[in-house]
């Protein structure tokens, strides 16, 4: 019996308490809002941990760290980086290969705080509309922002990147950086849901192509248990991962959610009150009845 | 269950094809709009002046990938980052020398913290960077140029009497004084724009430009007659021709050079120590 999507979680909650029923998403907000913290602790109480921003920084004077999409598109218009900088990228695509890249998504972007916030009250106030581009868009807006910079020879997505923009202008300044998170915020919740962040961005995009060999991943490792209240489908962000880990039994695909649209958030194993889901492996992945691979059937579906 | 699955397949082919034809075209108009609004956004206001050793402008906008380390390692705070809604291109970094100029580290702490080289990373002399250029713009307000004694933009210029030269002129509306005119070198000047943030009018009369602003630019057939013949090893200027006029003892003239020069003082006593006198007297005795 499927559950509306306002009631996203009541029976876990039940079930496990408030705590258990929140528990990756709390971890989620602390790691969000401590990420922002130590950037932002700089200027505003003198407590230099970072400098610079997630474009590129530098963590207490020695680690750096630069984002390797936003350095492509650099590269791409001509420019030779530093070593710093490029072994700054080099860090972050190794640590997003093995933890999966949408990592990025939700666990660090500020972004997905605005478009969670979108998605929770479109459960609440049952708003169903949405529009319906293609999941795919990403992908083509992710080769436009590589091409133009050939182009025009500037960075020209940084000029408009809401997650580049939002978190610049948290820790400098915001000007009119939040008539954008606005935008973002109402598209998601009144006209497409999921609407940036599953269909438009780029820098989602980029890292879920650095995920496909991610180590990290969800499991459905007791999908046994599922009793169809499609909790886990109301509130992921990419709905469309779920369906051949859970329901793939028949056809023999294991249980790991090998998607790479997955940002191993881990809201679903929070939203079940049967505990279907858990972080595991890639590698663990034997389906009972072993015919097909999850991978293959993604194929077919993605 | 697979053949649904074939079935399902083979009447999507066109779709697939349609939404895939769609999505690019509506991506493809969405890179057209943002490439029009790059061009718009990244004129750069000119008083918005680059950290040294930035690339070319255009060279910049590609390179800088807007973090703001710059800015962060910048000990006197004077580099922003353009917010979305300025005239700057979002993110990256400037300086408007009126309000808070470069005060020219030696170690160049800016560039350091650069990580792809839109500050280069050969820019270790900063004395060689070219943020842009000083110019002398108002010759009306500048109080110089009405004979009084300013130079306070000569005297801040870190590259003293290199950048900035004071260039002495007859006064004509009192006759009697030097016009201190300060001059800007463009083979010196490193657009660092204290001279903009120290001139002492309301409105500065020397302000810091981008080079491609403040520079002309000669025709390229333009020869100019001394310097081809310097090219070719010949005398730059016409030989002086010794001075024809009646002097008095232990006075010459130059004609090119300094003009009347007194080489020693007329020993004879009847003679005042000032030639002029001399000259004035041999005129008055004449009438």
């Amino acid at each position: 019996m499927a559950n509306m999507p306002q009631d996203v979680g009541k029976e876990a909650v039940r079930a496990k308490g408030w705590i258990g029923a929140h528990k990756w998403l709390i971890l989620r907000r602390i790691s969000q809002i401590g990420i922002l913290a130590a950037f932002v602790a700089g200027p505003w109480f003198g407590l230099w941990i970072v400098k610079g921003n997630l474009a590129s920084s530098l963590t207490l004077d020695t680690l750096p760290l630069t984002d390797p999409y936003i350095l492509l598109q650099a590269m791409v218009s001509g420019v030779t980086p530093e070593t710093a900088g490029i072994l700054g990228a080099v860090i972050v695509l190794v640590f997003y290969a093995l933890v999966g890249g949408r990592v990025y998504c939700s666990w660090v972007c500020p972004v997905n705080m605005v478009t969670d916030a979108a998605a929770w009250l479109r459960r609440k106030l049952g708003i169903r509309g949405s529009s319906h581009a293609s999941r795919s868009t990403r992908y083509w807006v992710l080769a436009l922002t590589l091409i133009l910079p050939l182009i025009t020879g500037g960075i020209v997505w940084e000029l408009v990147n809401p997650v580049s923009i939002m978190f610049r202008g948290i820790v400098f300044s915001m000007g009119l950086a939040w008539v954008l998170v606005l935008a973002i915020f109402l598209f998601d919740l009144l006209v497409s849901r999921d609407g940036w962040c599953g269909h438009y961005c780029p820098v989602g995009a980029f890292y879920s192509l650095l995920s496909t060999r991610a180590i990290v991943r969800v499991s459905a490792v007791n999908r046994e248990a599922c009793d169809d209240c499609m909790d886990c489908f109301s509130v992921c962000p990419e709905p469309q991962v779920i369906k051949p880990a859970l329901k793939g039994a028949a056809k023999g695909v294991g249980p790991v959610i090998q998607a790479n649209q997955c940002t191993n958030c881990g809201r679903c194993i929070d939203v079940c009150a049967v505990d279907v889901f858990q972080f595991g492996n890639r590698y663990s992945n034997a389906s009972k009845t072993g015919i097909k691979s999850g991978e293959e059937y993604s194929k077919h579906t993605v | 269950m697979a053949e649904s699955d074939n079935s399902r397949k083979s009447i999507n082919r066109r779709q697939f094809l349609t939404t895939t034809l769609k999505t690019a075209c509506s991506v493809g108009i969405m890179g057209v709009g943002l490439g029009f609004y790059t061009q718009r956004a990244n004129a750069l206001p000119p008083m918005a002046i680059r950290p040294p050793g930035a690339l070319p402008e255009e060279d910049f906008l590609g390179a800088c990938i807007r973090c703001g380390l710059c800015a962060r390692d910048c000990p006197y705070d004077i580099l922003f980052l353009g917010q979305l809604g300025d005239d700057i291109p979002s993110g990256s970094p400037y300086f408007i020398a009126r309000t808070g100029p470069c005060e020219m580290c030696e170690d160049i702490p800016c560039v350091k913290a650069c990580p792809t080289n839109a500050l280069d990373h050969s820019l270790t002399d900063i004395e060689k960077s070219r943020m842009g250029l000083a110019v002398v713009i108002d010759q009306e307000n500048c109080i110089a140029f009405q004979g009084l004694r300013c130079e306070v933009c000569f005297n801040v210029c870190p590259l003293r009497d290199k950048a900035i030269t004071l260039d002495l002129q007859h006064n004509r509306r009192s006759g009697k004084h030097a016009l201190f005119i300060p001059v800007v070198h463009s083979d010196a000047c490193t657009g660092c724009g204290l001279c903009e943030k120290a001139c002492i009018l309301e409105k500065a009369a020397i302000k810091v430009f981008p080079t491609n602003l403040a520079k002309g630019e000669l025709g390229h057939h333009y020869r100019f007659g001394w310097k081809e013949k310097e090219k070719a090893g010949k005398a730059l200027v016409t030989p002086d021709v010794k001075h024809q006029y009646n002097l008095p003892e232990g006075v010459r003239y130059d004609l090119q050079g300094e003009g009347l020069i007194i080489d020693k003082k007329p020993s004879d006593s009847p003679f005042s120590s000032n030639p002029l006198d001399t000259l004035n007297r041999k005129a008055e005795d004449k009438d």
